[in-house]
């Protein structure tokens, strides 16, 4: 046996010590320093969208796709960071005053338009008061009723009064601010702004072909720093067949996936050379929800036992092929609102049976199908076209209650026809359909007993005056720590009287072709950090730079 | 008649086959086609499974049987529906003609100005997507192809000299549209119909890319085969056999009408 | 002649008005409103807004009223703006025309290339291996569901061999191409497009051409023409085919409306802003405005092509005339 002890010199010891300290301690220091290697400008990112966006000026924007592209030309005035707290964007810090009925931020200084124009907090201004004003075809007045008076003491200081106080206000001001040099005289809902914006975000207007692509490329006096990548393109494609396709073929950088796509289609040599797939919880769950006027649906006893029934994780075991996790209630999983003592009721069918016949729900006429006052436990659930994981949990959900002698027909109806005619109108026995979860908990909208008119939405018609006073309360509360005590009551309460079959929160997967260094995933997802991205010159696949 | 019609034979022999296979479907397979089975998800063939399994891990030859007789019946009850309107407003425009020719002639006009799509868009907004709508719709936005014809046939049917005969005989305009007119006329009509089941079959399959469609758990070609889009790379079999399936269909009515033309023509 | 086209033209009026009738009714008797601001739903957007946007688009009016006012807005052709992003109506239809008509051109090219030629010699062959084969092949691709065919060539074609593009119109860097380098990036971007959108109606047209060049072939004509010793070929291509093509220009006719009419599931597929998308997308979100100015368009081409296809007929078959009509 050779001794390669032998070839230690002592004497090089120390000589050694140092280049072992070079080689493999100092990249180390330095990777977590964040200053491994300068990154290289250049490049672009090329995104798959299936839908083109719809206006570029988002105060009027409600489709995501619109969304997304103003994420990168607009800042509001603070964000949700990496870990989902709320931190200062355009605004560098805010007091709250006079126990929540005041908001004043201070503004960023030395901040741009992409013309070079300042921002200052007369565009605040300006924004909020088209953000109420009657004629704008805005969504998003709600929240911005509610303030009594915002002033403007000095151009870098805005000072919002509320009626009373009201914590969703704080994220409420993550809208994106308008310039108002540019937009003073003009008509918001026909301006041509909306397809040739000028914000002040990282990334600038370059092009729109309509149902194409949308381009921009970085911004030089972008405050934070210039993004590292120079051009960012929204690709229109709005089959995800084609989708798949093009990621074949590397004509796409980023793209969503399908659970299949995610485990099985991306799954070659291909794939895992030139792509990184992320799988992140996504901010949206799946219910079930009845119709609490219906007569069968009444009884908390049966939507209890009907949650035995149905096992859920059988539901994200075929139709998201295992890829989410058990929903209990309307609050990001992990999240400070959520309540992590409530535990996903068992899949036990028999107790289930044992629940309906205490409710009064029993085979009388040995036909399979259980019955009450000689009516059979029979009802329609409705979802929307074009959602194929919905309609697959609706399949899977008729075969479960079918063994408990319960009857659910599915209908599947067209988006406007389900939306007008059906939910808003609250004719309809049960649905399937799914809601976002906001960062910001407040969620009085869905589940207060008074948002039940046509287009609201409690459309199910669910009232507990516990929840009502708790969801009241906790909207004028702005301490998180405090705060989340009404919140974590009402997941509670919501999964015991079970308006809804909480369902599943579906994972996020995307795939993003694995140039891109500096991609960092976190409870946000990975674009949070979208401008610190970059490729190394090598790499580097769209070298025409503008 | 057949000897000299390879066309014909072909074709006859494929349909027939096929109608054979969705008679017999539950003893040919008798797995339920809605069978959900979590443990067979996207299965390649087998012998267990010999066209595989889809998404849900349904047995995909069961589905494609099944989906043989809705397929099936939407292509031959549209075209029914079709064929019925078209020949009762083509037989009383080309017997009439004059003001009630006008009326249902410019009535044609205007579906045929229509994009069908719209049509179709509107109606199953107005109807939801069952297959009995499916069907209607289909039918009653493609009868003016029929009506045409037999307009046509009968404006220059109407004044040879046997009709003449019999309506100097007295006979009824029912009875002279009926039994004369429309029997005489329907050759050209009958290559048409044969054609507008492969349309009514291919129409379907377009619906259901629209998700407007057969709807789901019932099985047609139509939603099978767009299955095939969202497992694109692996599950070849999904894309191939429902494919497969339509165009071999299609391809034997599309037979018979060219076999049907040598005979009439 | 012109009179008659006068007439004809002037019968396009009440023809168009029992169009615009029956479609405004359809369309708002059809379940379902706009959802301008309902395209998923978000518990932020306010109910109210879509109550304000109701009025705003005049849909709290009675049906007729409604009618009588976009009757106006047309008699000026103003065809309003769309409920989605509140663009006119006629700019979100212009910027889609250029498209469609050139891939539809193209593609109606591609199809007379390939189908006259075929159709003409199955013909003079009739029944021989040659015109079996074409048969076969025809019926073959007209069987065939578009996106079935466009994911087998483009998996085929573009995954395989790597010959085009997937999808979409250009490169990203087409805009610093050369003029050839942005020829040639076109042509490969299209190359597919069009040649599944005439996959379609090349089996027809071939067929057809057949048929009409055997029917060509069986006038006394021909064998006039090959008694007089005319050489075979001059026999076939100046005297039958040239027959034979007449009917063919009706078909040129009947195709104006369709150069204009999308495809939404081939659009969808190619990732192509064409206007097929463009009306379906107009349908399900019930954009009203832009749903009726794609109807009426549809069906004044439809009219104007019908037009077109008689005259031209006439104009090529002495036969017809239609002075005493």
């Amino acid at each position: 046996m050779t001794n390669y002890f032998a070839y230690l010199n002592l004497k090089r010891l120390p000589a050694l010590l140092v280049v072992f300290l070079l080689a493999v301690i100092l990249p180390i220091v330095r990777a977590a320093w964040g200053f491994a290697q300068e990154p290289d400008r250049g490049d672009a990112i090329v995104s798959g969208s299936i839908a083109d966006a719809s206006t570029l000026i988002p105060i009027l924007a409600s489709d995501s796709a619109s969304s997304e592209v103003c994420g990168l030309l607009y800042n509001g005035l603070v964000k949700y960071d990496k870990d989902l707290q709320l931190v200062g964007d355009l605004a560098e810090s805010w007091e709250i005053q006079d126990e929540g009925l005041t908001i004043v931020f201070h503004l960023r200084r030395n901040v741009v338009w992409h013309d070079g124009r300042p921002f200052t907090a007369r565009d605040v201004e300006f924004t909020y008061q088209k953000l109420i004003d009657p004629q704008v075809r805005t969504p998003y007045g709600g929240d911005f009723e509610r303030v009594k008076a915002l002033e403007v003491p000095d151009e870098f200081t805005v000072r919002v009064t509320y009626k009373e106080a009201f914590a969703p206000a704080l994220s409420s001001w993550g809208m994106p601010i308008l310039p108002r040099h540019v937009l003073e005289k003009e008509d918001l809902n026909t301006t041509r702004f909306a397809r040739q914006p000028i914000g002040l975000g990282p990334y600038r207007f370059k092009s729109w072909k309509t149902q194409e692509k949308i381009e921009l490329i970085s911004n030089p006096a972008y405050f934070e720093h210039q993004p590292f990548i120079d051009r960012a393109i929204y690709r229109v494609i709005p089959d995800v067949s084609t989708i798949f396709l093009e990621l074949q073929t590397q004509g796409l950088d980023s793209a969503g996936l399908t659970p299949l796509q995610f485990t099985r289609q991306t799954d070659t040599a291909f794939f895992k050379t030139h792509y990184r797939k992320f799988r992140l919880p996504s901010f949206t769950y799946v219910y079930l929800g009845y119709n609490l006027d219906h007569p069968f649906f009444r009884d908390k006893k049966v939507r209890q036992a009907l949650n035995h029934a149905v096992d859920k994780d059988e539901i994200i075991r075929i139709v998201h092929l295992g890829l989410g996790t058990v929903c209990t209630g309307p609050f990001i999983p992990g999240s400070w609102a959520y309540n992590d003592r409530v535990k996903p009721a068992a899949f036990a069918p028999a107790l289930a049976r044992q629940l309906l016949a205490e409710a009064g729900w029993r085979d009388t006429d040995a036909d399979g199908w259980l019955d009450k006052e000689g009516k059979p436990f029979s009802f329609t659930v409705i979802t929307n076209q074009g959602n194929e994981e919905r309609i697959r949990s609706a399949e899977i959900i008729q075969r479960r209650l079918k063994e408990i002698g319960v009857e659910m027909k599915i209908k599947v109806l067209e988006w406007s026809v389900f939306i007008h005619q059906f939910v808003n109108k609250r004719k309809f026995e049960a649905v399937i359909l799914g809601w976002s979860l906001p960062r910001e908990p407040d969620n009085f909208d869905i589940w207060h007993s008074s948002k039940t008119r046509e287009g609201e939405f409690n459309f199910v018609g669910y009232s507990n005056p516990e929840v009502d006073t708790a969801l009241v309360e906790a909207r004028k509360i702005f301490d998180p720590e405090k705060r989340k005590i009404y919140y974590q009551r009402v997941h509670q309460l919501l999964y015991e009287d079970q308006p809804y079959m909480f369902l599943y929160v579906p994972d996020s997967l995307s795939v993003l072709h694995n140039r891109f260094r500096g991609v960092k995933p976190a409870p946000a997802g990975i674009g949070y950090n979208f401008i610190d991205w970059w490729v190394e010159k090598s790499r580097q696949r769209y070298r025409l730079t503008p | 008649m057949m000897k000299r019609n390879p066309y014909l034979k072909i074709g006859l022999t494929i349909i027939g086959l096929l109608m054979l296979i969705t008679l017999f479907a539950p003893w040919l397979r008798s797995a339920d086609p809605a069978q959900i089975d979590a443990a067979q998800l996207l299965m390649p063939p087998s012998s267990a499974h010999p066209f595989g399994t889809d998404q849900l891990g349904r047995d995909l030859l069961t589905r494609i049987i099944y989906g043989a007789r809705i397929s099936l019946s939407i292509g031959f009850i549209a075209m029914g529906i079709a064929v019925a309107v078209g020949i009762l407003l083509g037989s009383l425009a080309g017997f009439y003609g004059r003001l009630v020719d006008t009326l249902i002639m410019r009535c044609a006009d205007v579906m045929l100005c229509f994009p069908t799509f719209f049509l179709i868009l509107a109606v199953v907004a107005f109807l939801e997507p069952s297959i009995f709508n499916i069907m209607a719709i289909i039918g009653l936005t493609s009868w003016m192809g029929p009506a045409r014809l037999i307009r046509g046939e009968i404006l220059s049917l109407k004044e040879r000299e046997f009709i003449q005969a019999e309506r100097a005989l007295g006979a009824s305009d029912a009875r002279i549209i009926l039994r004369h007119l429309v029997p005489n006329a329907l050759g050209p009509v009958l290559v048409n119909a044969t054609l507008g089941i492969s349309a009514a079959i291919l129409l379907e399959t377009g619906l259901s890319f629209l998700g407007l469609g057969v709807q789901p758990p019932v099985p047609s070609w139509g939603n099978i085969l767009i299955e095939a889009k969202s497992t694109l790379g692996v599950a070849w079999w999904i894309m191939i056999f429902p494919g497969l399936a339509i165009l071999v269909t299609i391809l034997g009515f599309n037979f018979i009408a060219e076999g049907l033309k040598k005979i009439i023509g | 002649m012109s009179t008659y086209i006068i007439r004809r033209l002037l019968g396009i009026i009440p023809l168009l008005f029992g169009i615009t009738v029956v479609s405004f009714f359809i369309i708002r008797l059809a379940p379902g409103k706009p959802v301008a601001v309902e395209q998923s739903l978000n518990p932020r957007v306010s109910p109210e807004l879509r109550l304000r946007l109701e009025k705003q688009f005049g849909l709290d009016k009675p049906l007729h009223v409604q009618y009588l006012i976009w009757m106006k807005q047309i008699v000026r052709l103003d065809f309003g703006r769309s409920y989605i992003d509140s663009r006119p109506v006629m700019e979100k239809i212009a910027e889609r025309i250029p498209l469609t008509l050139g891939l539809n051109l193209a593609a109606l090219v591609l199809i007379f290339l390939i189908a006259v030629p075929l159709g003409v010699r199955s013909a003079i062959k009739a029944d021989s291996a040659f015109d079996h084969s074409v048969t076969f092949l025809s019926f073959l691709f007209f069987a065939a569901p578009t996106f079935w065919l466009a994911l087998l060539f483009m998996q085929f074609f573009s995954i395989q061999l790597g010959w085009f593009p997937i999808s979409g119109l250009t490169s990203l860097d087409f805009e610093y191409f050369s003029a050839w380098g942005k020829a040639g990036d076109s042509i490969r971007h299209l190359f597919l497009p069009v040649f599944v959108a005439a996959i379609g109606g090349f089996a027809g047209l071939t067929r057809y051409m057949r048929s009409n060049m055997i029917e060509a072939l069986r006038q006394p004509y021909i064998a006039t023409a090959r008694a007089k010793g005319l050489p075979e070929s001059a026999v076939l291509y100046s005297h039958a085919l040239r027959n034979a093509l007449l009917p063919v220009v009706t078909i040129l006719g009947l195709s104006i409306p369709g150069l204009l009419g999308g495809s939404v599931i081939f659009e969808s597929i190619f990732a192509l802003p064409g206007i097929g998308r463009l009306f379906y997308e107009a349908v399900m979100t019930r954009d009203y405005p832009l749903i009726m100015a794609e109807v009426v368009i549809t069906a004044v081409l439809t009219m104007l092509g019908n037009l077109i296809a008689d005259i031209s007929y006439a104009c090529v078959d002495p036969r017809i005339s239609y002075k005493e009509r």
